[in-house]
């Protein structure tokens, strides 16, 4: 295999089949990249719809500051967020000593400290899409649940959630592609560790670091690509068939 | 029954409406648009927490600021019929029926299913999202979606107001059905004095957020002091009749001070029709005039003579109901008109509104 490579690596206009065939350290990374990603996805929605509904229909004080938190990771240079994520989370961390004192968790340096990065720099984009389409959901709606006898909480499950799948699932579809080019937060966070953090960014950076590489960093290129699109594709299916659901 | 007293400030406006409708029946919350008609039946709902004052239905308090009880719209059972419907659009017609219905306790539901089903005429819709339906049948099943919840009262918010004529005519029967065949007590908000007389046994004049009137619909509806409420030129009495006889170019309408002769309508003997007779459509005279085009001439009693506005006169006749006349300062002068003087009320066949609202006259 790495022989291979070495041969197209001096002969690049030869492309053959070869150029598909992954090597175990890039199967590891695109691997550990849709792990790590829909681990991020996983925890973030939750949140991010009830954090989108706080917004879209409560009236609070601080709600203008809380807003403006969850903003931070998209206008912060993501270092910065890395930072303060091993700040808190970190093994010396607020909340990172807690846990591992309490519980044995460690989040610092393991996948699921680059599923926290990269979930928390996919947050305001999932935010922000949920948020919309719960804005669009016409409260009338929401009302008339009521006085058919529904309480608030089964208005927001069966009336407000069904309405507002499409909002979700674009959402979910931006988070997902933004935890997977997560980069500056990750590295920052949870370092480059081959196998336990080294996601396909991760990967390809450090393929461009060492000679002969280029290869190998195209195929990861080519994956990330494609998952790209995958995911655009999937997005749109999704979101059509939900919308003609709802319009019969 | 209702009883209701609430005070609520929304900016500027001020809600202070309190009445008591003890009728079964349709009430009609009349008024011109703003006049705090919908503020008020969103409070009866519970969706608006009045700022003071107390909301009883059928001897159930739902809402006292005296003892803070504020019970929340989905404990209140108060069937609500939206202006817009508001179909949820993610469920097809049969889940939109029977979503209130399996969240109502079985033992307190007064309506089967097949029952609203039938009597909406709504069997065919079942299957459909409600994209896929006119705005007549969407009102319908709105109206079997709230009915289903078996509420102890039914608010209306200007149900018919988004529909054009022909879908009016196709949902109002089932209304009137509704109170009558289940014996539901009906809010109905409404600013269209057809609809109010088709369908209403009372009715609460709002205005300005406050109550201006409250009782029986031919009462206050040929009040002077409503006119301006009701319609500012075009007033006239209102008259409940019974269809007593037809010829063949007349219909013969019985009421309290005797027969109106009408243009033959096509009615069922016997049936209950509101009439409306406009103040400028009534001619006043001291004899019983002979030779006459008129096909009314009733005997009245001139009760009231006046004369607010300066360039006409408002004359109220009782004609064992009242009847409302419009005439100029010199025919009152010509006529010597004082109160309690007998006279003639001539009134054209043609001249009468029937409070069909097919015909879109009034």
């Amino acid at each position: 295999m790495k022989n291979t490579d070495l041969q197209f690596s001096n002969t690049p206009l030869c492309f053959g089949m070869e150029i598909f065939e992954l090597t175990p350290v890039e199967w590891e990374a695109l691997r550990l990249s849709l792990w790590v990603s829909c681990w991020a996805v996983a925890w973030s929605l939750p949140i991010g719809i009830l954090v989108a509904w706080g917004l879209a229909r409560l009236n609070f004080t601080g709600k203008t500051l809380v807003d403006g938190l969850i903003h931070l990771p998209l206008v912060l240079p993501p270092v910065v967020i890395g930072y303060l994520l091993l700040v808190v989370l970190g093994r010396r961390g607020i909340i990172g000593a807690w846990l591992y004192d309490t519980l044995g968790i460690t989040i610092a340096f393991t996948w699921k400290g680059a599923a926290v990065a990269a979930g928390v720099m996919a947050f305001p984009l999932l935010v922000r899409a949920v948020r919309l389409s719960i804005e669009g959901v016409d409260q009338g709606l929401e009302l008339a649940a009521r006085t058919l006898g529904a309480s608030p909480l089964r208005v927001f499950f069966t009336v407000t959630l069904p309405l507002i799948i499409p909002g979700i699932i674009t959402g979910l579809i931006l988070a997902f592609a933004r935890s997977l080019g997560e980069f500056g937060a990750t590295i920052t966070f949870v370092s480059n560790i081959k196998g336990e953090t080294q996601t396909l960014p991760l990967a390809l950076y450090t393929l461009t670091q060492v000679p002969d590489g280029e290869f190998s960093a195209l195929r990861l290129c080519i994956i990330a690509v494609i998952i790209a699109i995958g995911a655009l594709v999937a997005s749109e299916f999704l979101s059509r068939r939900f919308a003609g659901h709802i319009r019969g | 029954m209702l009883d209701l007293c609430v005070q609520k400030k929304q900016g500027q406006f001020q809600v202070d409406a309190a009445f008591v409708s003890r009728t079964a029946g349709v009430t009609a919350l009349f008024g011109s648009s703003g006049a705090g008609k919908t503020s008020i039946i969103n409070m009866v709902a519970g969706l608006v927490r009045p700022d003071s004052g107390h909301i009883i239905v059928n001897g159930r308090t739902l809402f006292d600021a005296k003892t803070g009880l504020d019970i929340p719209p989905e404990r209140r059972r108060i069937g609500y019929i939206f202006q817009d419907g508001r179909l949820f659009p993610h469920f097809s017609v049969q889940t939109n029926l029977t979503y209130g219905m399996h969240l109502t306790p079985a033992k307190e539901r007064y309506v089967t299913f097949d029952q609203v089903v039938e009597l909406l005429g709504i069997r065919h819709l079942l299957n459909r999202r409600p994209a896929n339906l006119s705005g007549g049948e969407k009102q319908r099943v709105a109206i079997g979606r709230a009915l289903l919840t078996s509420p102890s009262l039914l608010l209306m918010d200007e149900p018919l107001a988004s529909l054009d004529l022909a879908r009016k005519t196709e949902v109002l029967p089932f209304v009137a059905r509704l109170a009558h065949e289940l014996s539901i007590q009906i809010l109905y908000v409404s600013h269209s004095l057809n609809e109010v007389l088709n369908l209403a046994d009372s009715i609460v004049v709002v205005d300005a957020g406050r109550v201006a009137a409250h009782g029986n619909i031919d009462e206050v509806m040929s009040r002077v002091d409503l006119q301006h409420l009701t319609g500012v030129s075009d007033y006239g009495a209102i008259i409940s009749t019974v269809v007593e006889n037809h010829d063949q170019h007349l219909t013969y309408l019985r009421f309290d001070g005797g027969l109106i002769r009408i243009p033959r309508f096509e009615s069922p003997k016997g049936s209950k029709i509101r009439i409306r007779i406009r103040a400028r459509n009534v001619a006043i005279a001291l004899e019983r005039p002979e030779h006459t085009s008129f096909q009314n001439i009733l005997p009245a009693r001139v009760e009231e003579i006046l004369s607010e506005n300066g360039a006409l006169v408002d004359v109220r006749l009782n004609v064992g109901c009242m009847l409302l006349a419009r005439i100029t300062p010199a025919a009152r002068h010509s006529l010597n008109l004082r109160p309690g003087q007998q006279v003639f009320a001539l009134i054209k066949s043609v001249a009468v509104s029937t409070g069909g609202i097919s015909t879109g006259e009034i």
